[in-house]
Formats: structure tokens, C-alpha cells, sequence
């Protein structure tokens, strides 16, 4: 019996602790978006801001699409001669790409490489009370802290989304054409029949719902720090930065499906 | 006698852990601060100083009671009040919670550039008159974490007093520094405090050092805060709690001349 009631009332307990911890998340971002029309608006903290989340991430998410292009170009041809049909290599490198790869692994990087970054900054600010500092000064931390974090993530990951899917194009048409021997008229000629607009399209609006689901996730862990039950100390930062990295990854990944299936 | 500027009234807070217990940090805390005046909070640790001072600074509501200050309950306030209210607070944390990532100069310039419209040359006038008052000319652009604990209560100090607060928070002042650099706070302390005549509130552990400052000591006690107002009082006091207290703070001094004897 003392078993059950145990059971009964840590269920109510951790559903309680989530919906509290949800709804905490969704003022979170209330407050975030208000901040972002307060002014005085922090135009140098933005700048340091892109430069931080997306010029610094230039080099990884350069090796990571030059890759995964290669690899698309390899694994495309294997599949497709088998069938004889490689002169559509091109089309189905850049739509896989376009539609899918280049949001996708972009905003995993951006997560893994500036979200986490954001999370540990904002956990130690909370930690070492500096937010609690800003706001005795009558200075509103959404609007000093959170906000320049928002519109760059917001500016920086479909640019990198778009330099993501050409740069992959590139490493298809490399390993394609010059290793594998795929006639180059048809891999570009294929691509520019199949890629609409609406790829495209579908491509930018996901980069910037992944770009809002990893800022709101990845700032509000850390600056929520300790509301939530990361416990307190220099390891609560480390498990709210992986807790925001996983969860981040996570929803990117289930919107990627739900707006690939709604928006198709 | 004039009106406090800060008053508790039957203050309770309690905190839940994640497994569920909960602690009654404050169990109904009644409390008068008067303008200019002086107040040492102190107590052993874990006994709700800290709590009481982030309730007087709205960054915590409380359970129930009342926390008045100028007569207003900044419980019930919403953000925009409650901001008009704190610009008449300066504030110096434990850690003194610099903004690492900026330069002292940036550190100390922030309030004025964010509340004021003063213009740049103003600021940086103002700034650097501060920094020299506080000894701190020469290490403008240095970082807080290239500072030593002395030089960063300065430059909390410094930063808190930009705005020229009407009540200064300062929580514990001293701690990580040595004896002579925990004076030397405490003297520049009362110096501007002379000079300004803002009211002081001090957590503190180092109740007999700052004894000398003190117009009314506080001493927190599971959950309740017991009022002196003056050092005879506490140590003369027949409260057991506050005998152990006055023993545990003080024992040293006591037990050294009885080895003298």
C-alpha cells in the first residue's frame, strides 16, 4: 500500500513539476518576444551577437555540408545506377538538401555550437546573480540579454541554412561529377527541373521555426537555472546546458516532421 | 518619530525541494528599518538572510505579509512600479555579481547609460571620478575576473552608488576578504554613507566588526528576526539562541583572555 501511495504521489508530483516547468517556458518566451520591441534596442550587442552565433559557426557548418554532400553524391549514385538513372543525381541531392538536410543539420550544429553556448552564459549570469543584478537597476534582462540572442539566432540560421544547401550542392557535384563521373549538364540541368519554389520555401520556414525553437529553448534553460531541477552549483549549469542541447534537438526534430507533413 | 522605510510585516516564506519537503525559510518577520539609518542583519547561515534581503528587493514574492517600502507593498506591484520603486535601491551582492563579460568602466558606466540621459563625455566624467574615489583609477579596463576580492566589493560599490540610492543593500560585505581589506570596506562604507545619508542594510557574519556601524542589529533565528538596538542589548541578552549566537561569533575573543587568565 505505502508502495502505491509513494507511486500515486510522485506521479502527481513530476506531472505538477512539468506543467509548472511548461508553462515557466511559455512566459518565457512571451517575455522574450515583448522584450524585443522595448527599447533602448542593444544595436552593438546584436552585431557581437550574429558574430558569436552565426560568423563563428561559418567553419563548422562548412565541413558539415561539404560532407554530407559528398555523401549524398556517393550514396545517390550507388542507389540510382542501379536503376541506370544517375543524371537525376542532381535533383535528389538538392531536394534532399534543400527540403531536408540543410535545416535539419544546421540547426542541430547551431544547437550543439552556439545554443549550447547561449545556455551555459545565461546559467552562470543567473547562477552568479547577475540577471538579479540588471533587474535591481530597473534594467529589463529580456530586453538586455535575451533579445539580441533572438533576432541573431533568427538572422544567422537561415543564412546559414542557405549557405548550408549550397555549399552540400557543391560536395554532391564534387563526389558525383569529378569522382564519380556523372555527366555535369544532367546534374545541374535535373536539379534546375525538379527544385521549385515551394522547396525552397519549405526550406526557409523551417530554418526560422528551428532557429526560434532553439533560442527560446536553449536561453530559457539557462536563464530559468534555477527554477528548474537542475539543482544548484556549477554542475546544474552543465546539466541545464545538456538538458537544453537534447530537448532543443529534439523538438527540431519532431517539427521537422510535423512541417514536413503539414507544409508538402 | 518619522515613518520607516522599510517595513516587514508578518513575513512567511517557505521553499519546496524537488522531492518534495518544505522549508520554512521565514516563519513571520516583523522588522523597521528608519531612513539613514544603519541595520546589520546577521545569523548563522541558512537562516533566511539572504531571502529577506531578495524580498525587500522584489526579486522573491513572499508567501504572505507585507513588505512596505516608503509605505508602498512592493508584493503586490506589478514590473512597472516595482521598477520605479528599486531605482531608489543600490545593491551589492554576495558575489557582487559583476558583468563578467564587460570592463569595470563598462561595469560601473551600465546604470547610468541605461537610466539616465546623460551623454557619453557626463558618463565617462562621472565614472572615473567614481573609480578614483574608490581607488580603482588604472584598472578601468580590466576585467572582474582579473580583479582581487577587495578591488571587486569596490567596484560593486562603486556601481551600486551611480544612481545615488536612497537605501543601500549590501550583502555580505566582507566575505573572502582578510581582516584588513573587511576594514577597509567597512570604513569606505560609513564614509560615503556620511556623505550620501542613504539608509544601510548590511548581512552580515562579522557582527562584532561591524558592531561600531550598526544602529540596530537583527539576528535571524529559524525563521524569526530578533531586533537590538545596540551591541549591549545582544550581548547581554538572556536568549539562549542569541547567547549561542553571541558565543559562536564572538567565542574567540572570550575564550582567548580566559586562556590569558
Amino acid at each position: 500500500m505505502q508502495i502505491i501511495f509513494k507511486l500515486i504521489e510522485s506521479l502527481g508530483r513530476n506531472t505538477l513539476y512539468y506543467i509548472n516547468d511548461l508553462g515557466g517556458m511559455g512566459l518565457f518566451l512571451l517575455q522574450s518576444l515583448r522584450g524585443i520591441f522595448r527599447r533602448p534596442f542593444r544595436f552593438q550587442a546584436l552585431l557581437k551577437e550574429i558574430k558569436g552565433i552565426g560568423a563563428h559557426s561559418f567553419v563548422v557548418i562548412f565541413f558539415t555540408a561539404a560532407f554530407t554532400g559528398m555523401v549524398l553524391g556517393v550514396q545517390g549514385y550507388y542507389t540510382l545506377s542501379k536503376f541506370g538513372s544517375e543524371g537525376l543525381l542532381g535533383s535528389a541531392v538538392a531536394l534532399s538538401l534543400i527540403r531536408e538536410l540543410g535545416p535539419v543539420l544546421t540547426a542541430l550544429m547551431i544547437t550543439g555550437r552556439a545554443g549550447s553556448a547561449m545556455c551555459a552564459e545565461l546559467g552562470i549570469m543567473r547562477m552568479t546573480q547577475q540577471v538579479d543584478a540588471l533587474e535591481c537597476m530597473s534594467i529589463d534582462p529580456f530586453r538586455f540579454l535575451i533579445t539580441p540572442k533572438f533576432i541573431a539566432t533568427l538572422i544567422a540560421v537561415p543564412l546559414l541554412t542557405l549557405m548550408f544547401d549550397v555549399v552540400g550542392i557543391l560536395g554532391g557535384y564534387l563526389s558525383g561529377v569529378q569522382l564519380l563521373g556523372v555527366n555535369p549538364g544532367a546534374f545541374f540541368s535535373g536539379m534546375e527541373q525538379s527544385v521549385v519554389n515551394k522547396d525552397i520555401n519549405l526550406g526557409i520556414i523551417k530554418s526560422f521555426v528551428f532557429a526560434v525553437i532553439i533560442v527560446w529553448i536553449c536561453t530559457g534553460r539557462g536563464f530559468l537555472l534555477l527554477k528548474g531541477r537542475s539543482g544548484f552549483g556549477a554542475g546544474s549549469v552543465s546539466r541545464a546546458t545538456t538538458q537544453a542541447v537534447v530537448l532543443s534537438s529534439i523538438t527540431v526534430l519532431l517539427w521537422d516532421y510535423l512541417l514536413t507533413a503539414l507544409l508538402l | 518619530m518619522n515613518e520607516p522605510i522599510i517595513k516587514l510585516v508578518n513575513v512567511h516564506k517557505s521553499f519546496e525541494s524537488a522531492n518534495g519537503t518544505v522549508q520554512r525559510v521565514l516563519r513571520g518577520v516583523n522588522l523597521d528599518i528608519f531612513p539613514g539609518m544603519t541595520t546589520v542583519i546577521g545569523g548563522a547561515s541558512g537562516q533566511g538572510k539572504s531571502v529577506a534581503i531578495k524580498l525587500i528587493l522584489g526579486l522573491m514574492k513572499p508567501d504572505s505579509g507585507q513588505i512596505l517600502v516608503e509605505g508602498k507593498d512592493i508584493a503586490v506591484m506589478g514590473p512597472k512600479e516595482l521598477n520605479k520603486v528599486r531605482a531608489n535601491f543600490g545593491v551589492v551582492f554576495q558575489g557582487v555579481a559583476p558583468f563578467d563579460s564587460m570592463t569595470v568602466y563598462e561595469n560601473v558606466a551600465l546604470p547610468l547609460e541605461e537610466n539616465t540621459k546623460l551623454s557619453k563625455q557626463e558618463i565617462r566624467q562621472r565614472v572615473m571620478q567614481s573609480l578614483e574615489q574608490f581607488g580603482l583609477t588604472g584598472h578601468e579596463d580590466k576585467f572582474p575576473a582579473q580583479l582581487s576580492g577587495g578591488m571587486l566589493k569596490r567596484v560593486g560599490l562603486a556601481r551600486a552608488l551611480q544612481l545615488q540610492p536612497k537605501i543601500m543593500l549590501f550583502d555580505e560585505p566582507t566575505t573572502g576578504l582578510d581582516p584588513a581589506r573587511s576594514l577597509e570596506i567597512y570604513r569606505l562604507f560609513y564614509k560615503i554613507q556620511k556623505e550620501m545619508g542613504y539608509t544601510a542594510v548590511i548581512v552580515s557574519h562579522d557582527i562584532p566588526k561591524i558592531f561600531n556601524l550598526a544602529d540596530q542589529v537583527v539576528v535571524m533565528h529559524e525563521g524569526m528576526a530578533k531586533v537590538f538596538n545596540s551591541s549591549e542589548d545582544i550581548q547581554w541578552s538572556d536568549d539562549p539562541i542569541i547567547k549561542d549566537f553571541v558565543e559562536m561569533t564572538m567565542g574567540h575573543i572570550y575564550q582567548s583572555k580566559l586562556e590569558n587568565e
